[in-house]
This record gives structure tokens, sequence and C-alpha cells, in this order.
């Protein structure tokens, strides 16, 4: 076959480019730089390259590529550690992870969590690395092949594994996915650039980040239940299962592996949807697949091994468009692009034909780093796994640190400590009264690509009725690749409406017995989706205004539904959950005001101190005065944590957040901020 | 003490010497870690460009400093450049990369510019070029009769938004007389370059170094041909053929083919001012407000190394093209040309982006 008589040559003269001891050497430390740096949430790939890339410029080139590449590939693998253990995504590939990866780590099985995890990514890259190495030469038709409204498609079908993620009422969810589209088109207008939602802050005008989103809707709640309850993470604060478990896990469950891999890296390889959706869409499958769905959401291992096996391949398929097309799927993609132009290479439709070798000289890299970096981890898993056993408030001021930290990574102010305050919030209340968060969080990812997608097809399509009439509209709208993807949709949509009943059977329904904490905040939501409806419609460019209109409108509608139904049902109906009076939150010895207030209490002393000597007090304020610890462990705590953060950031160039000290006086860093 | 430590000893003692009277007269970075702000994302046009620049800039500082891309993104870059204009010190230790997306916003007003142009201190000013191409179809019949594609055709094309530098294309085809459809809302001109390569946009436009290593492959494939740039500025100032792309003719002379006469009026001084401020004077290089002559003196010099090393030519042709890379005097003439635009042209293009596209600034 004409590929192999291709491809085989140059693998050879790649093998004999990566396996030489420099390049492994490089390799290696690339990957160790980027466990380091992934670990810790919120800096993720672009805070690693940044790092190395004034060293690349004038290295030998397969050195530099081996140091970049090892760093880029294990970032997916090294949020694991946080989004497992802690509940905290690091990035967007670890989103779904969370759903299962925390109920196992209380229930005290963390090292088996962890291990399969990375078993999954690694199987995963080695997957997406073999696929990719035959498909790269074949892939540009294939991805040409997705047009506009192709990718709309795939945006739906994103949207559609919202049917299994929805909860327990399908209209609390849609509302929840409205809400997120809402909170997803705050900001300048993609189009045209009209401000949406802002109030005239500045710092809405390019919306929340990702990260701060994430973070808010998931780390936060988790993070005050804990601290509420007093108790480790691991409910009897110790590890069951080990880490062998998971590799079991792993292999009776290496088809479902397979199958998100193959998505992971078909996902990866279309540029323009980015890696956001490629592990909800692995964790809907695995939901759909399953035959006993009760255990989703409460500690399933199939829900860890799906997503975690397609994000890694996704990293692979990712390399498509990058080197392809020079289109970067994502931001650590741009930088890597970067890199390789400081060493000589210019990523494009040359790169295949005239540098084939160096081409998979960065694919087997990348398999090869997957290998070193999750084997790595599963080494580390049993110690690591350890954090769980602790009791969880010594936790508390380390964690507080990394989030707030990871918060301002994404607009360098103080406003975004305030947003995550704000988005957790939301995420706590979301959390008690069942709405879905990951509901949500899809609405708020998919947002921009539905909205810039939805127009631009209809735009084009009525350019080609005007030109060429009705029939090249619809073999524009639904070409072969389309109706495959409608095909898929279907069939995804009828899977989760089947199974959705099944999957919340055994939940005890924590009703309160009374309507009025659900109902009010029921009115608090209509009420942020009626100021986004008014908000909207008195935008003036008509095409920034359509998508936030409708989406708002639609979701207010959903939400007087809701409130009729309120109305209508008696209080033991689902709709009613609370989980303040039943399940662990209503049993916990500390009260969510007084938890959340110490957060809070950080993000106050940081606006007049700066966040270094905020810290400094918030650490010895909180264990001193809520955990009594004596003052020797107080001093090695803080001078630990704060010593941690200011080197990380000090290797990393990376600042504080300022306050009003700050304002007035100049301090020398890291005392300083921007 | 043997003849080999008095000698090391000697030659530490001539070289400490040296380089201390040598910084008595001019900056020393030495063991200086300088911050590049560039307002933008990584990966971006301007963060290539910079981190092009940052390595070759560290070495001919004196003291060979460490130089560093900060990147500080939002707001359409004005909350960068608004930081700088605030916050940065004249201390030669940070230094701001403006690009078109910068001097756009300060041009038409934009509420959010809290940053005049006037106030800094540019030390290099890099140009580049833009071309305008169509799939090979579309432009056997362009270069046959330019009229009759201007007359039947409707182009669809990729946009970032008509207030960024997709102003300079759009308005140009538009005094030609061309059918052309913004499909807004793409993040990047690669993501118009893959809309065209689909076939759902049958015009694009790249900047040249895009250009040069992007398309230059689809025009070898037969599958895209290039039809105008849009020129480059001489000493005089004159719109000329783009040196980069010699064959291709300028929008200028396409005009001239098609209407049968030299462009004047409104509308072609103000497409001029912002061809100037976008892609001619397209990035820049400041020191805030008050930085010390001796400090402007330092880097000018330093950037006019660096454009002077024997191999600038060969490492910068395809990441910036062949344009100037112009430092000192020239580089003050080309700011000065970016960011002071005539009233009347501002005001004429704030009128046709409300009349054209309902955008009111």
């Amino acid at each position: 076959m004409d590929i192999f008589s291709v491809a085989l040559p140059a693998l050879n003269e790649a093998f004999a480019l990566i396996l030489t001891p420099q390049a492994i050497g490089y390799l290696v430390g690339g990957v160790l730089l980027g466990l380091s740096v992934g670990v810790f949430p919120g800096l993720g790939g672009i805070a690693g390259l940044s790092l190395v890339l004034p060293f690349i410029y004038g290295m030998d080139p397969i050195a530099g590529l081996s140091l970049m590449v090892g760093l880029v590939a294990v970032i997916p693998t090294s949020d694991t550690f946080a989004s497992v253990l802690l509940g905290i995504p690091g990035s967007s590939a670890s989103q779904a992870t969370v759903l299962d990866g925390f109920p196992l780590s209380k229930n005290g099985q963390a090292a088996r969590a962890l291990a399969a995890a990375f078993v999954s990514s690694l199987f995963g890259g080695l997957l997406g690395a073999l696929i990719l190495t035959f498909f790269i030469l074949i892939a540009r038709p294939l991805v040409l092949a997705f047009g506009i409204p192709e990718l709309l498609l795939l945006t739906i079908l994103g949207f559609s594994m919202v049917g299994v993620l929805a909860g327990r009422s399908l209209l609390k969810g849609l509302i929840a996915v409205g809400l997120g589209m809402t909170v997803g088109a705050i900001g300048e207008a993609p189009a045209q650039g009209s401000s949406r939602l802002d109030f005239g802050s500045w710092y809405l005008q390019d919306g929340f980040s990702l990260v701060v989103v994430g973070l808010g809707i998931f780390a936060i709640p988790e993070i005050i239940s804990l601290l509420r309850q007093n108790r480790a993470i691991s409910k009897d604060a110790k590890l069951g299962a080990g880490w062998l478990d998971g590799l079991k896990d792993w292999w009776a469950n290496k088809w479902l592996s397979f199958r998100c891999a193959v998505i992971g890296v078909l996902v990866g390889v279309i540029p323009g949807l980015g890696g956001s959706v490629v592990d909800w869409i692995a964790y809907g499958h695995s939901v759909q697949t399953t035959k006993d769905r009760s255990k989703f959401g409460k500690g399933e291992i199939r829900g860890i091994i799906g997503p975690e096996s397609s994000n890694n391949a996704k990293e692979g398929g990712g390399l498509v468009p990058t080197l392809l097309f020079g289109i970067p799927g994502s931001g650590s993609m741009a930088v890597f692009i970067g890199g390789m132009i400081l060493i000589g290479y210019e990523a494009g439709p040359q790169m295949i034909r005239n540098d084939l070798p160096v081409t998979y000289t960065v694919v087997w890299s990348l398999a090869l780093a997957n290998v070193v970096g999750a084997g790595l981890c599963i080494f580390l898993s049993p110690a690591i796994a350890r954090l769980t056993t602790i009791r969880f408030p010594l936790l508390v001021p380390f964690l507080f640190m990394v989030i707030a930290f990871a918060a301002f990574q994404s607009k360098q102010t103080l406003w975004d400590v305030a947003a995550l305050v704000l988005i957790g919030l939301l995420g706590i209340f979301m959390k008690r009264f069942d709405w879905s968060r990951p509901a949500f969080l899809i609405g708020f990812v998919l947002a921009d690509q539905a909205e810039v997608y939805t127009y631009q097809a209809a735009q084009i399509a009525s350019v080609k009725q005007r030109t060429g009439g009705w029939e090249a509209v619809t073999s524009y709208l639904f070409s072969t690749v389309g109706m495959v993807l409608i095909a898929v949709i279907i069939i995804s949509i009828w899977l989760g409406a089947r199974q959705s009943d099944a999957l919340h059977k055994d939940e005890p329904l924590d009703v309160s017995g009374s309507k009025k904490a659900p109902v009010i905040f029921t009115l608090v939501v209509s009420g942020i989706l009626l100021t986004a409806f008014i908000d909207a419609m008195l935008v003036d460019v008509y095409i920034d205004k359509v998508f936030p209109a409708a989406v708002s409108g639609l979701a207010f509608l959903g939400s007087v539904a809701l409130l009729v139904q309120m109305r209508r049902f008696p209080e033991s109906n689902p709709m009613f959950m609370d989980h303040e009076y039943h399940g662990e939150d209503a049993k916990a010895p500390a009260g969510l005001w007084r938890s959340l207030a110490w957060f809070i209490s950080l993000l106050v002393l940081t606006g007049f101190f700066g966040f270094v000597i905020a810290l400094a007090i918030f650490f010895v304020v909180f264990l001193r005065m809520r955990e009594s610890l004596p003052w020797k462990n107080i001093i090695v705590m803080t001078v630990a944590g704060l010593g941690f953060l200011i080197f990380l950031a000090g290797v990393l160039n990376r600042d504080f957040p300022p306050g009003l000290l700050q304002h007035y006086f100049e301090l020398p860093w890291p005392l300083s901020g921007r | 003490m043997s003849f080999i430590t008095k000698l090391i000893r000697a030659g530490v003692i001539a070289i400490f010497t040296l380089t201390a009277s040598f910084s008595a007269f001019a900056a020393n970075f030495s063991g200086k870690t300088i911050e590049w702000v560039i307002p933008f994302k990584e990966g971006g046009g301007s963060d290539k460009w910079a981190r092009f620049y940052a390595p070759l800039l560290a070495e001919a500082l004196p003291g060979k400093p460490t130089v560093v891309v900060k990147n500080m993104p939002g707001a359409g870059s004005t909350k960068g450049a608004n930081w700088f204009a605030s916050r940065a010190k004249a201390d030669g230790m940070t230094i701001f990369g403006s690009s078109g997306s910068t001097q756009f916003p300060f041009l038409l007003g934009d509420r959010r510019v809290k940053y005049d142009y006037a106030d800094w201190n540019v030390v290099l000013a890099s140009a580049t070029g833009g071309v305008a191409y169509l799939p090979a179809d579309l432009a056997k019949r362009w270069n046959s009769n330019p009229q009759d594609v201007i007359d039947n055709v409707n182009f669809i094309y990729g946009s970032q938004g008509a207030t960024r530098l997709d102003l300079v294309p759009l308005l140009a085809w538009e005094m030609l007389g061309m059918k052309v459809e913004p499909v807004f809302g793409i993040k990047g001109r690669g993501d118009g370059r893959l809309m065209f390569e689909r076939g759902e946009a049958n015009i694009d436009y790249q900047t040249s170094s895009a250009f040069l290593s992007k398309v230059t492959p689809l025009v070898e494939e037969g599958k895209a041909v290039p039809i105008m740039t849009w020129g480059a500025l001489d000493d005089n100032g004159n719109i000329v053929r783009d040196p980069t792309f010699p064959d291709v003719p300028s929008f200028k002379e396409v005009y001239i083919k098609v209407m049968g006469k030299e462009p004047s009026g409104p509308a072609w001084d103000a497409w001029k001012a912002f061809f100037v401020a976008g892609f001619p004077a397209q990035k820049m290089v400041f020191l805030p407000k008050g930085a010390s002559q001796d400090m402007i003196d330092t880097y000018s010099n330093a950037f006019k190394a660096v454009t002077e090393r024997p191999d600038f030519a060969q490492i910068s042709k395809a990441r910036l093209g062949v344009y100037p890379q112009a430092t000192g005097n020239q580089a003050k003439a080309k700011m000065v040309q970016g960011t002071v635009v005539e009233d009347s042209a501002t005001n004429w293009i704030k009128n046709w982006l409300k009349d054209r596209y309902g955008v009111k600034l």
C-alpha cells in the first residue's frame, strides 16, 4: 500500500532520531517539568512552555522538540491528580474526570482511581500515536470535509450529552445549559464586538475564563463542603483499593478505553472544536454504554476510564490541525508552534511533505512521553493518594492558595478571585438544589461555538441560496458527513433519554419538606436570565443580539415553567431536592456561610495587602483559630506553602494579585503585584 | 602563584574594569530580566513576532539580559496597553509591543483606550503586508476581465470583525465595487484560510508571513492565486508594489486598472490612513513615557544591531517577510504615519462602519 511505503522509511528515520540518549534525556526532562507544572491547576502547558522557550532558540532541533513535546504531552496526565484527589479540575481536559474521580477518592479508592486514569491515559496516548502515524498522511481531505455545518453538528452532539448529565429533572438540566450558555455569552460578541451583559465593567468584556468557571462550579462547592464536614477526603481516612485494582479495572474495560481513545483522536483532529468537548463526549459515551448506570457520579470507574482515554489521544489528534494546517488546537499548541519556529520548523502543509520524519518524531515523542509520564504517575500515585487521608481542614489553606492563584492566571487581576467566589456561590447552590453542574459547564464551554457556527452556517447558506437556489443550500447543510453526524446525534439523544431515569433510581430523595429554599433559588436563576434577556435586547447589532436573546429568553421561559410546576407539585417531588436537609452536608458540624467566609476573607485581605501578605495572615489565622495547631506547626506550614508558591511563581515569571497597599507603595517582588 | 592563575586573575580584573567602565556610559542589563509586554494571547501574530525578536534583542543589549515575553491579553489588547501607559516604570526593564489591533481602537476613539502613542518612545517599527487571493477558477476570470468578476460573483469572506484589521480588505474590495459578504466571528486569519480551503469562502487575505508559509503550498498545488497586495510604503510615504511579492499588483494598481483613474477622495484617504496603521506600521516596540534618552538610544541601537546581523535576512524572511524593520528616526516617522490620522478620515470610517455594518463606535 502506498501509505506504508511513504510512512515506514520516515518512521524508521524518526525512531533513529528519537532513540538517542540525548533526545530521550531531553524528553524525560520535559516530562518531569511538565508533570511539576501540570499538577498545579490553571497553569498548564502554556506556562511550562513559556518557561523553556527562551532556551529553545539555538538548541539542537531534535533536542528542542523532545523537550517541548515531553512537556506538552504530560499536562493532561498530571492534572488528573488535582481532579481525582481534590475535585479541582486543573484544565478543560480533566473536568469530566472530576465527576467520578473525586467520589472515588471520597470512598477511599484514590489510588485505584488514579491508576485506572493513568493507564487509560497511557493507552490513549499510544493508540492515538499509532492511528495518527497513518492517518496524518490522508487526514487533509477528511479535515476539510468538516465545514461549518458539520462543526455545528458536532457542537450539537456535545449538547446531546446533557441528556445523561441533566440530573433528575430534565427541565432543570435544560435551564442549567441555558444559564451556562448565557454566562458564556457575556462580554464582547464574537461577530461585531458589541458589549453584552458586562455592565460597563472591563473585566466582563472578555467574559469569564473556563478556568475560573470550572474551579467555581466544581472545586469551590467540594472544598467548602469538605471543610464543613471537618474530615479527610477519604471517608474513613483510609486507602481501600490499591493501584493494582485500577489496572485490573482498566483491563476489564479495555474496549471502552479503545473506543474513547478513537473518539479522542477523531475529535482532536478537527480544528475549531478544541479539546473542550471531547471529554464530555467520552463521558457521555461511557454512561450510554454501561448497563448498570446507577453508580455514575458516585464513583464509577468507567466514568474515569472513558474521559482519560480520550484526552491524551486528543493531544495526538490535535497535532493534525497544528502541523498540517498551522492552526493550533489550544493555547499550548500555539506556543508549541512558536517554539518550533525557533528551531527552524514552520508548521503548515509543507511539514508533512518535506519534513515527514520530523513530523513522526513529534508524534512518537508524544507517545513516548505519555508512557514515561503515565508510568511515573502510576508509580507515584499510591504515595500521593495518601493526601486523601489527611484531615481536610489542614489542606484548606493550601487549596485556597492554589485555586486563588490558578484563577488569577486567567486575567491577572484580583477580580479573577472575586469572580471565582461569585461562580463558586452559584456552584454551591446548584449542588445544594440538585441542578446539574456538568450541564451548566457544557453550556458555558459550547456557547461561543454554538453562536458562531449557527450564524456563519446561516449566512453562508443564504448566500448559496441567492446564487445556487435551495439545492445548493441543502447540499451545503446536509453533506454526507453531516448526515452521519445527525444519525449519531439522534442515537445519542435516544440512548440518553432511555437511560436518564435509570441513572438516578437508587438516589435517596433529599426533599426538605419545604418549598421555600428551592423556589428562591429558582427565582434567582430566573432573575439572572431575565436580566440577560433584557440586556441582549438592548444590543444594537442584530447578529450580536440574536444568540444571547434566544438562549436567555428560552431558558427564562423554562424557569417560568419550572416555577409553575413547583406550585403544582407537592413538596415530595424530586424537583425540591435540597441537600442541606439530608445527605452529608446536613450533618456537617460547620455552617455554609462560616466556611465560605474563610475564602472570602482571603479575597478581602488580598484586596488590602496583596496576595502574598494576605496568604501569610490567612495561613496563620486559619490554622491557629480554626484548627488550634501549635505555633511550630503553623510556622512550618506557612513557610512551606508560601515558599513553594513564591518559588513556582518566580521560576515561571508570574505575578501575584496586588492590593491597596501595592497601589500606594512600591514593594519588592514577591510582595509587589501588577 | 603559577603563570596560568596569574593570567586568569589578570583577565578577570581586565574584564571587570572593562564592563565597569562600559556601564558607566550606557545602561548595563547584566543579570537583569526585561519584560516585553504583549497585549495578546500566546500564539498570536504579535506573540510570535515578539518571541522571534526576544532572544536576538537579549543578545544585542549590553550585559546580555534575559528578555521574557509577558502576555497580558484582554479587551482587544487595550487592557495591556492601558496597563503599560499607567503602570510601567521608565527604567528600561519593561517594554511594550503594539500592533495594528492596538492602533485601530486608538484611531477610532474606542472608549476603552486610555493610552496615547504620543507619550511613548518608539524603538522599532516592523512593517508587514497583506495579500488577497482567489480560487484558481475565479482568478482566471479575474485576470482576463476583473469587471466580469466584480459584477457577477458573490464573494464570501471569513472575517474577524469590521473594526479590526479586516477593515482594510473590506473597504478596498468595496471601493472596487466587489460584492463581498463577510462571515464574521472567526478567531484568527488561520480560520479564514481554512474556510477558503474548504470552499466555504471564495476570497481571503493573509498577512505576508502567513501567506508565504501557509498559502504558497496552495498556490503551488493550483488551488489559490494571489490577485492583489495592499502595497508597501516607500520612503516618501507613497504606496508602491510590495517588495515581498513583486509580481502581484497592489490594490492601487488594480483600482487604476478597473476604474480607469487614480484613487482619490475621502474613502481613499481613509483607506490609506488605516492601511498605514495596519500594515507598514503594524508592529512597534515602545519604551514608556519618561524613559531617558540614554535608555531609548540603548534600545534603538540594540534593535539596529539585530536588524543588521549578517544572518538577519535569512532568519527573518520566513517569519517577518522582506519588510523594513525601522529603528531610530525612521521608526519615529513610521509611528507618526501609523498613529496620527486626520479627523476627517476617522470620521469617514466611523460613518462607513455604522452605515455598512451597524457598528456604533
